[in-house]
């Protein structure tokens, strides 16, 4: 019965994607997508009843199980979100039909790909579902066929497949340190098999491995020097994708690191990947924040306040330990909520007014006084009241006070530039309408209720679980 | 230790290296896609070997696919685009050749300090193997990096990827190496079919990715 359950996270996607390739009509296909999404999101939720066996392909562990539901969950908001978001791209003469049904189903390919990475049991499936991943998604970044977009997507395409090239390099160097000490065949490429026997390998080989993983996934992560696909890639792609690549695929591919960190941890002779993460994330969160200041597109900002967050994530789990660790995953959730809750916000502004440039856009609160306060409150959440973010900080204050100094000024430094534009969003004059909205707020909404609870109130089985996977992750 | 089957794994290996440095210093479009076929068709050989002296079959399907789609298949159809879009003059480099030569070699150098000290324990034909491979990625790299063509980067592109699969034929019993070479060959497939569909020149009246960098949406 389990392995149904397992099937079906990847079955569904999959089916969905066939049948919407070929359905004609906008408005069937994209409530075929919303129903499909849902449908994987209920195949997630009952992992949590039994878990089957790991097999030599797919697992579901503790780790794994949590961003499998917080992706089918944010997947099936954005599916929601985007249902009502394209009709107005139609009208618009952005996209055509065809391009619709090709995007509903490269949209469901691209769930598949995310569930497949976080399932798989296998250093090489999961390196084929994160490539398959960035192929989806450059072909949606590059949907509106504008200079734009087809530079954007050449960007993220070049730059992407580098770090896949790189990441697969380090793959290949696992396994060979695994097969010296494994023997040959599947199991010396299964993640469950390869962390019980890490002690075992050779460290020398390990390292030179991870490095070439961290720089390779690290580049899908957008960690600064590595990021310059992803302002781009977010800016000129449609919104709810900016929503998704956010949320879930910058995830996955930090997913990814810490697999691979856990297994140089499980030997003890081998680098502490700790120093490098924390070197990276303090150089994405500083660079990114300083960057803030100075854009004059509002989806390129928010892709920069990404790069900051990825920095502060990785740092977290750079620093490791239970609680640098469970400040970590528990950012890296809100991170995801709050950030693809704010992407749905900034569509509707952007349908509304006409423009992505902020300067443009002026005085919400008085012509649009709902959506000007649902993206404060999304803002406000992602620019530091985050209980996670001051457990990060607490954790490195406890540990490492120098440390702390930069990221603290990384994070009031990303603040004041968050505080800055959305003032200019939100009071002044306000700018002339282009168009009157359509979309649904039901999806902003949802993720921002989950966060303003999660940020009063944790359930204690949530924390337990954390607390768990933290332990997990060492 | 050294007999005949070694030998000839070590000369396919290093010869990819070779071929990679050809490569780099190619200035005329024709050439370079001549030159790339001529790499694909190396590593089709050295996977073929390694089928043979691994005893491992499937490793006849990764030379299969490497000889017909990337030996074949993507040079004629890149021929066929550098024809249409009529981009067939000289490509051009950001450093001379000389200096591309020089940074080459020092790539080589590198991977040879990089991967022969950690695997002093490994087998000698896996571990230089791996040098060769890492060897032509850093090329491939290199010519990605030197070049401002949208096509040559490609060409650069697909030939790091050669080294990558010469990586994983030289580890012994790799699995999914068919799979993985599959997966790749699909993206490099996308990568050429975007060249052409989203018509890169005419949007831009230009391959020189120099140009389109000039765009970075952050202008007035």
């Amino acid at each position: 019965m389990p392995e149904y359950v397992v099937a079906a996270v990847l079955i569904v996607p999959l089916v969905a994607m066939a049948i919407l390739a070929v359905l004609p009509g906008y408005r069937l296909t994209a409530r075929i997508n919303v129903a499909a999404s849902f449908l994987t999101f209920l195949a997630s939720l009952a992992l949590f009843q039994e878990r089957p066996e790991p097999g030599l392909f797919l697992m579901v562990d503790d780790f794994n199980i949590y961003l499998i539901v917080l992706t089918t969950f944010i997947g099936f908001t954005a599916s929601a979100f985007s249902a009502s978001y394209i009709g107005h791209e139609l009208e618009t003469g952005r996209l055509t039909p065809p391009f619709l049904r090709f995007y509903h189903a490269m949209y469901q390919a691209l769930m598949f790909a995310l569930n497949l990475a976080l399932l798989a049991n296998n250093i090489g499936l999961m390196w084929v579902a994160i490539e398959a991943a960035t192929l989806t998604t450059v072909l949606m970044v590059g949907i509106y066929r504008t200079h734009e977009a087809i530079e954007a997507a050449w960007k993220y395409f070049i730059l992407g497949s580098v770090g896949i090239a790189l990441a697969l390099f380090g793959s290949i160097l696992v396994y060979f340190a695994a097969q010296a000490a494994m023997g040959e065949g599947l199991e010396a490429m299964a993640w469950t098999k390869l962390v019980a026997r890490a002690a075992e390998f050779d460290a020398p080989i390990l390292n030179l491995a991870f490095v070439f993983l961290l720089v390779g996934y690290g580049t899908k992560v957008g960690l600064a020097p590595l990021h310059a696909w992803l302002p781009d890639a977010h800016a000129e792609g449609p919104t709810p994708i900016s929503a998704v690549l956010s949320g879930l695929l910058l995830n996955v591919a930090l997913y990814a690191v810490l697999r691979f960190k856990m297994l140089l941890a499980a030997n003890a002779h081998a680098l502490t990947p700790g120093p490098l993460m924390i070197a990276l994330g303090l150089s994405s969160l500083t660079f990114a924040s300083f960057m803030l200041y100075r854009r004059r597109d509002i989806k390129r900002m928010f892709a920069y306040s990404s790069i900051e967050h990825m920095g502060i994530i990785t740092f977290a789990f750079g620093m490791g330990g239970p609680l640098a660790n469970f400040a970590g995953l528990l950012h890296m959730t809100m991170h995801s909520l709050t950030k693809s809750a704010i992407f749905y916000a900034v569509g509707h502004v952007a349908q509304v007014k006409g423009t992505q440039r902020i300067a443009d856009i002026r005085g919400l609160s008085v012509s649009h006084p709902f959506l000007a306060w649902t993206l404060a409150i999304g803002v406000l959440a992602i620019a530091g009241i985050f209980t996670s973010e001051f457990l990060v900080v607490s954790s490195t204050f406890a540990r490492e006070p120098l440390l702390a100094v930069p990221l603290v000024a990384g994070l009031l430094i990303g603040f004041g530039a968050l505080i800055l534009r959305l003032h200019g969003l939100l009071f002044g004059e306000p700018t002339p309408n282009a168009a009157p909205s359509h979309a649904s707020y039901l999806s902003l909404v949802l993720h921002l209720l989950l966060v303003a609870i999660a940020g009063v109130f944790l359930p204690g089985p949530l924390v337990a679980w954390f607390q768990s996977v933290a332990h997990l992750l060492g | 230790m050294h007999n005949l089957p070694f030998d000839i794994a070590h000369l396919l290996a290093g010869l990819m290296v070779l071929v990679s440095f050809v490569l780099l210093y190619q200035r005329r479009m024709f050439g370079v896609l001549n030159t790339f076929a001529v790499h694909a068709f190396v590593l089709a050989w050295a996977a073929a070997w390694q089928a043979l002296i691994q005893h491992a079959p499937h490793l006849y399907i990764t030379a299969a696919i490497a000889l017909l789609f990337k030996a074949l298949f993507i040079p004629v159809a890149l021929h066929r685009i550098v024809q249409r879009l009529e981009i067939h003059r000289a490509v051009e480099t950001v450093f001379g050749v000389g200096v591309t030569m020089l940074g080459g070699v020092g790539l080589v150098a590198l991977s040879i300090a990089l991967i022969l000290p950690v695997t002093a324990a490994s087998a000698a034909l896996a571990r230089e193997d791996l040098v060769f491979a890492l060897s032509v990625v850093l090329l491939g790299l290199l010519m990605m990096i030197t070049r401002r063509n949208a096509i040559a980067q490609v060409v650069g592109f697909m030939s790091l990827e050669n080294g990558l699969i010469l990586a994983a034929i030289g580890v012994k019993g790799m699995p999914l190496v068919v799979e993985i070479s599959v997966a790749f060959s699909v993206l490099i497939a996308f990568i050429v079919f975007g060249v052409f569909l989203f018509r890169i020149r005419e949007r831009f009246d230009t391959l020189d990715v120099h140009r389109l960098d000039k765009f970075r949406g952050e202008t007035q």
